[in-house]
């Protein structure tokens, strides 16, 4: 499987086999095994939005590996600025690094990106659409966490609808042989293309609207932030936004068999009483986005094969 | 009232779409681009017993190649082609839909990149011949109704 000068888009780009391959490469390089591997290579942080700690993680890890970084953090410094097109900043940047990580408000900015350059473009983040980084460490934590994907029930709360990490996992699980249960208020739950391609594919998976209603015995519950500015009505968010809250009460109900998860940034829907438990492992999964980054910037530079 | 002997006048040579569904003949013109080229016959809204109405076009002295005709698979995709020469079909062929169409479509999504800079609009066909769904490769939303996407 070569990886080299490819560019990370989209998870849905990545059959099974690819997944396992980039984790397990993940969890390799968390164990040391490719310490320096990036050095000399250079990491161009292209953030036409702001993102600080996506930006950070990138960072952090090429220059832990050895590596240096340059780029912006905010459109409004860079020659976009200025009026130029993303096409010409990328063609530009090209000659300047050796892999690209980029955050554009415009969905299919890293697409595009990835067509007119020669170096490897991460995508991190392009608008409402993927962010392929954050479910590749997603998904290294639960494989850290269980030693295997097969066989899992992955649950997800709180608002399924705009939340982007959540589409892109439950796609990914389900190449798996999981068992995935959504659970979120009637207005944000998992959209139909989700469920349509969930479908095609055969996965195994049941929707609820209460936390207290699901009898499946959840391994993973992957919790995400219901944003105010989805609702007009400041109180009827009050109301749902405090049904989806993960407290330690909650957390009696979810056993101790289950793992939580979260993208961060966390606001209160869970409750900082849950940190110190053996189910909390959202820090840890911030963390893996490091070695998950390592990896594949190893992999599509080529310095690790 | 007299009988009409021709609904629409036989051809010499060229090429005949017949089984459009009405009405959109205009429409499968513009799709291949033959506005241009020599005399064409249109007919809407004529009885089918397999669509109800339907549609043909007849575009004289020019044989369509598949690649071309293959373009109606998300307007016309029951359509069916037949090739005349002299006075004969000499080549009757179906639909295909095409694993990708580029430029040929527009993205709806006014956050994709290809209604922000100027990029060739490239859409991946997913499902079925007859019923086509197409996925942007940027934005990568997915239409289920393709034919109101065409340019």
């Amino acid at each position: 499987m070569d990886f080299a000068r490819r560019s990370i888009v989209s998870i849905r780009d990545f059959p099974r086999d690819e997944i396992e391959s980039v984790v397990a490469m993940a969890l390799d390089v968390k164990a040391g095994k490719w310490a320096d591997a990036l050095q000399g290579k250079v990491l161009a942080t292209l953030f036409f939005e702001p993102s600080t700690r996506t930006r950070l993680s990138f960072e952090s890890a090429m220059v832990s590996m050895g590596g240096r970084v340059i780029g912006f953090a905010d459109a409004n410094i860079s020659s976009a600025k200025k009026g130029e097109s993303l096409v010409d900043t990328i063609k530009t940047v090209t000659g300047y690094c050796d892999v690209i990580a980029m955050r554009h408000p415009v969905e299919g900015a890293a697409r595009l990106a990835s067509q007119v350059t020669t170096v490897p473009v991460l995508n991190a983040g392009d608008g409402a659409n993927q962010h392929p980084t954050q479910t590749f460490l997603d998904l290294v934590t639960i494989q850290e966490e269980f030693g295997h994907m097969d066989g899992l029930t992955v649950g997800m709360l709180g608002d399924l609808k705009y939340g982007r990490t959540v589409h892109s996992l439950a796609e990914a699980l389900s190449l798996f042989d999981t068992h995935q249960v959504f659970i979120s208020p009637a207005s944000l739950r998992m959209p139909e293309t989700t469920i349509d391609e969930l479908n095609k594919k055969g996965a195994s998976y049941e929707q609820a609207d209460e936390l207290t209603k699901v009898e499946s015995r959840l391994d993973v519950l992957y919790v995400t932030r219901i944003q105010k500015e989805r609702f007009v009505d400041f109180q009827e968010y009050e109301r749902v936004a405090g049904a989806y809250r993960i407290g330690r009460s909650e957390l009696e109900l979810l056993g101790a068999q289950c793992r939580v998860m979260h993208p961060l940034p966390r606001v209160d829907e869970i409750s900082e009483s849950v940190d110190s438990t053996e189910n909390a492992i959202y820090f840890r999964q911030a963390h893996n986005g490091i070695p998950t980054r390592q990896a594949l910037m190893g992999l599509v530079t080529g310095a690790i094969r | 009232m007299t009988t009409r002997t021709h609904k629409v006048y036989a051809i010499e040579r060229g090429t005949v779409i017949d089984h459009i569904p009405s009405p959109m003949a205009l429409k499968v013109v513009e799709i291949l681009g033959v506005e241009h080229e020599g005399i064409l016959t249109v007919g809407i809204n004529f009885k089918s017993d397999k669509l109800g109405t339907k549609d043909i076009v007849k575009v004289e002295n020019l044989k369509l190649t598949a690649d071309v005709t293959d373009r109606l698979a998300l307007v016309a995709p029951k359509a069916t082609i037949n090739i005349i020469e002299d006075g004969k079909v000499v080549e009757k062929r179906t639909i295909h839909a095409p694993h990708e169409f580029k430029g040929l479509l527009r993205c709806p999504n006014p956050n994709c990149i290809t209604n922000v800079e100027e990029v060739t609009s490239h859409f991946i066909r997913e499902g079925e011949d007859d019923q086509p769904h197409v996925r942007c490769l940027y934005c990568e939303r997915l239409y289920k109704k393709p034919s109101e996407l065409v340019v």
